[in-house]
């Protein structure tokens, strides 16, 4: 049996935080680039614009890229013949206290969520989610996800009656009425099947793979392509200034459901996309 | 497109009365931070008939939650937040002189019809962009509301910050008029 202890994960979190906070991946700058080139609209493009300067700057200066720097959202996937010694959330607490404060990065969380909602002041506590899974590895999958784009997210428990076609209607429906919100060019992240909470989750997964990876099933393949052309076609455009480019991706992971349920979540990232994984 | 036009705050009537939606606009002077929390605080301030930390008339509101300033920056990125939370309590504000708000995002009926009604503008900034825009940020001072964080009002002073006008007096919406123009049906 492997052993880790928790402590040792404390400074690579720490870094993953920083990291996603202040550089951008070659896949994302690519995607960024393309849209900038490709948009139609003038004032889509000088957004476009924006955003690639600041991502330079962001990196060039190692500031945040956007003053929300998120919550932090990590997903563990850890290895059954491995000995985590130590308690590993507190080590994944010390890691986003660390990296928040040592980065210059903004505490975005409050304590209680209805009532005083006083900020915790060091962004802590973080949203964790733990996987079993065989071997002796250890995952994780470090994110920062903010309020705009996260607050244009639903889960819809849509009827099997709806089918594909229903299903798209609800994803374009919901994206258009999001518009500007959530700062596009986004990324949407699709759960289908399962049940409420799984359809969640599974969709804020499809935001943690890389971009432009498709799903492995080529239904599902296609219906990402075709959702992206649509939310495109919808005018919507960088920031909601109108234009060609609303999203950069379309991701969806699915899982069996019951007979008489059609879980559809949506869960849309901006254009910062800050996530990145770390093998241990 | 057509150049920027350089404004100066406190805003009047008459500079808003200039502007329609898709203009580009460089504000210069002071502009105060605020977002969800001291929005609250702010008209329940205005409920209670108590005096409120800074001047309404003519004043622009910057709906931004800074992140913390590195040493030797005035301030840390400071891009702009969603707007329609402040929705509820822009009504309000407006009554008592704000002329200018900046964020992102669109706004609901009820803020649109009361821009119209107090003649008042709002503008958007690039969602974020927030390393970029905060180039253009001289100086940060608290004002109030200290115990709120990032949350708290600042008075910031501004050069050429760069907005654009989203919503007008005359009841334009670059949102829609935007959406409109590059739509492709059927969509699906
Ligand atoms: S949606 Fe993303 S880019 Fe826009 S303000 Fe929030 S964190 Fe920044």
């Amino acid at each position: 049996m492997r052993k880790i202890k928790a402590s040792e994960l404390i400074g690579p979190v720490k870094q993953a935080l920083q990291e996603i906070n202040f550089d951008t991946p070659a896949e994302t700058m690519e995607s960024l680039r393309r849209a900038w080139k490709t948009e139609v609209s003038e004032a889509g493009r000088g957004v476009l614009e924006d955003i690639v300067k600041n991502r330079e700057i962001a990196a060039k200066k190692r500031l945040a890229m956007c003053q929300d720097t998120g919550m932090a959202v990590i997903f563990v996937e850890l290895g059954q013949e491995v000995h985590i010694e130590g308690p590993i959330e507190e080590a994944l607490n010390e890691a986003v206290r660390q990296a928040y404060e040592e980065g210059y990065l903004r505490k975005s969380v409050v304590a209680d969520p209805l009532f005083d909602r006083k900020n915790t002041r060091d962004n802590t506590p973080a949203i964790v989610h733990f996987r079993l899974v065989p071997g002796e590895q250890l995952k994780l999958i470090v994110a920062a996800k903010g309020a705009g784009s996260e607050n244009m997210s639903t889960v819809k428990m849509l009827t099997p009656a709806a089918g594909v076609a229903g299903l798209k209607r609800a994803v374009v429906e919901f994206v258009e009425q999001a518009g500007p919100n959530p700062c596009p060019p986004i990324v949407v992240g699709l759960g289908i099947g399962g049940d409420l909470e799984l359809a969640a989750l599974l969709a804020k997964r499809a935001l943690m793979r890389k971009m432009g990876q498709r799903n492995p099933d080529p239904r599902y393949a296609k219906l990402e392509e075709e959702l992206l052309e649509a939310i495109n076609r919808t005018g919507v455009g960088p920031q909601g200034l109108g234009g060609i480019n609303t999203a950069m991706d379309v991701r969806i992971e699915y899982f069996p459901t019951h007979i008489a349920e059609l879980p559809l979540a949506i869960n849309i990232d901006c254009h910062l996309h800050r996530h990145k994984e770390i093998v241990i | 497109m057509a150049e920027a036009i350089k404004l100066e705050t406190p805003l009047g009537a008459r500079e808003i009365e200039r502007l329609r939606i898709g203009d580009k606009v460089l504000l210069n002077g002071e502009i105060y931070t605020g977002r969800d929390a001291a929005h609250k605080r702010l008209v329940e301030q205005l409920q209670r008939g108590e005096p409120l930390p800074f001047p309404l008339e003519g004043a622009v509101i910057y709906y931004v939650g800074p992140a913390p300033a590195k040493p030797g920056m005035a301030i840390g990125p400071a891009g702009p937040t969603t707007s329609y939370r402040m929705d509820p309590y822009t009504p309000a504000l407006l009554e008592q002189g704000l002329k200018g708000m900046i964020g992102k995002g669109n706004r609901g009926k009820e803020v649109r019809e009361a821009l119209k009604r107090h003649k008042a503008v709002y503008f958007i900034s690039t969602g974020g962009a927030a390393a970029l825009v905060a180039e253009r940020i001289k100086r940060a001072e608290l004002v109030a509301y200290e115990d709120l964080g990032p949350e708290a009002v600042q008075r910031l002073i501004v050069a050429d910050f760069p907005v654009i006008v989203a919503n007008d007096i005359y009841g334009g919406d670059i949102y829609e008029e935007g959406k409109k123009r590059y739509r492709k049906e059927p969509v699906l």
